[in-house]
């Protein structure tokens, strides 16, 4: 068995979050400078232009590419080889969260009862996690600070087997473009296909981790990623929604097998500031 | 290169009447902010029949909820939030004189009736532009509700804040016409 202390796990957790807050992925700043290059429309160029000295701003300064710094979700894959001594694990989880927010001035933007107080928590906890054990002696943890305008956007569906292809492909459409200018455009699309209700949605965050330009590794689901895409950026919405090609960065599939009587598929929306990060312990 | 309007607050309805949906302006002098707590609070005391804490007459509402500032900042990062959250409770500001919204995203059929009727425009500012959009203002103090944290209600004091009109006082929207000129059939 590897020991791994939970403060180990904390430190971890902190540190993804200030990585993920001030600093963009480089897929998605060179994927924005491409189509910011492509854009015919001028409006539609200029909020590209915007965005992309925010993200430059953020990183020089270390300062939130966003205000919304998100609701923090972490997945977690633990070796089972792997034990964590010293301390609780969940609680490692939540306090890398509390510090990070706290030491990083990011805003803290959850509350504690959904329906009935929504009282700030103050430390931007409890944190959404998601643990799969895996075979070996390593931990890999990936988090995303999740903003909500675009997370509002999202949708699930459990479509019938004979909705197929096509049924698919106009729901994940239909949720992007009826978003419209909501989700701060350009977005990333994650989509997750099959298992059960809740498997699909967890299945569509998973997707927003995948590096913008990677397509699935079956090609029919990567064939399928590239047409709805497309077909995304027909709608003109544009950045900002204001007009323009530039609607979605990307589509990432994600899919599991299901039950004969079903289809789920969920649709899960992501700014153009799709903020994750991850280490390997 | 659309023209570009300098406005400084506070407005009057004529000046507001003449801005056109498409306008790139830029935006000097004080601005108030407030999100979902603080327009469900100011609704619910004009609706018990009392006085708000600040007078919006001639105003702009800001639609943020900004990050803590870093030490030496005036403020930290402040994106515009999704407007539509606010729709039930804007009429009645508009109501009272509010000139202005600035926020992100589209607005319900009522929001933009009043906005008609009483004279008043939506501004667009860039929705994750929130470090780039922090240095165009330069102060900021929390006016009231200091309890809601990020959603307290804070004065802005902006030099050329930058923002497009995406609706004007006669309803031209460009959430509207613009992504129409783009659409692939």
């Amino acid at each position: 068995m590897r020991e791994i202390k939970a403060e180990v796990i904390k430190n971890t957790v902190r540190d993804l979050f200030l990585e993920a807050n001030y600093f963009i992925g480089k897929d998605v700043y060179d994927k924005l400078k491409e189509q910011c290059e492509l854009e015919e429309s001028p409006v539609g160029k200029s909020v590209l232009r915007q965005i992309i000295k925010n993200d430059e701003i953020a990183a020089q300064e270390k300062i939130a590419i966003c205000q919304d710094t998100g609701m923090a979700v972490v997945f977690v894959e633990l070796g089972q080889e792997v034990r964590i001594v010293d301390g609780d694990f969940n609680e490692a989880i939540n306090q890398g969260v509390r510090e990070a927010y706290a030491e990083g001035y990011l805003r803290k933007s959850v509350v504690s009862d959904p329906v009935f107080d929504r009282t700030n928590t103050k430390d931007n906890t409890p944190a959404v996690i998601h643990v799969k054990i895996v075979p070996g002696d390593k931990v890999k943890i990936a988090v995303t600070a999740k903003g909500f305008g675009s997370e509002n956007m999202s949708s699930l569906k459990m479509l019938k087997p004979a909705d197929g292809i096509e049924g698919v492909k106009n729901f994940v459409v239909e949720t992007a473009v009826n978003a419209g200018p909501n989700p701060c455009p350009p977005i990333i699309v994650g989509v997750g296909i099959g298992g059960t209700m809740e498997m699909a949605a967890i299945l569509s965050k998973k997707a927003l981790f995948r590096p913008v330009g990677e397509h699935n590794s079956n090609l029919r689901y990567a064939q399928l990623e590239k047409e709805i895409l497309q077909e995304i950026n027909k709608s003109g919405i544009g950045p900002g929604g204001l007009g323009g090609r530039t609607t979605a960065l990307a589509v990432h599939i994600e899919y599991f097998p299901t039950h004969i009587a079903g289809l789920p598929v969920a649709v899960n929306i992501c700014c153009h500031a799709s903020r994750h990060a991850e280490k390997l312990i | 290169m659309e023209k570009v309007i300098r406005i400084k607050t506070p407005v009057t309805t004529e000046e507001v009447r003449k801005l056109r949906a498409k306008d790139n302006v830029l935006i000097t002098g004080e601005i108030y902010t407030a999100r979902d707590a603080a327009h469900k609070r100011l609704v619910e005391l004009l609706n018990q029949g009392k006085e708000l804490p600040i007078d919006l007459n001639g105003q702009f509402i800001y639609y943020v909820g900004p990050a803590p500032a870093k030490p030496g900042y005036a403020v930290g990062p402040a994106g515009p939030t999704t407007s539509y959250r606010m729709d039930p409770y804007t009429p009645q500001l508009l109501k009272l004189g509010l000139k202005g919204m600035i926020g992100k995203g589209s607005r319900s059929k009522e929001v933009i009736e009043a906005m008609k009727e009483h004279g008043a425009v939506y501004f667009g500012a860039v929705g994750g532009a929130a470090a780039l959009i922090s240095k165009s203002i330069k102060k900021a103090e929390v006016v009231c509700y200091e309890d809601l944290g990020a959603e307290a209600i804070h004065k802005f004091y902006v030099e050329d804040f930058p923002a497009i009109v995406v609706i004007d006082s006669e309803g031209n929207n460009l959430y509207e016409t613009e992504p129409e000129k783009y659409r692939i059939q």
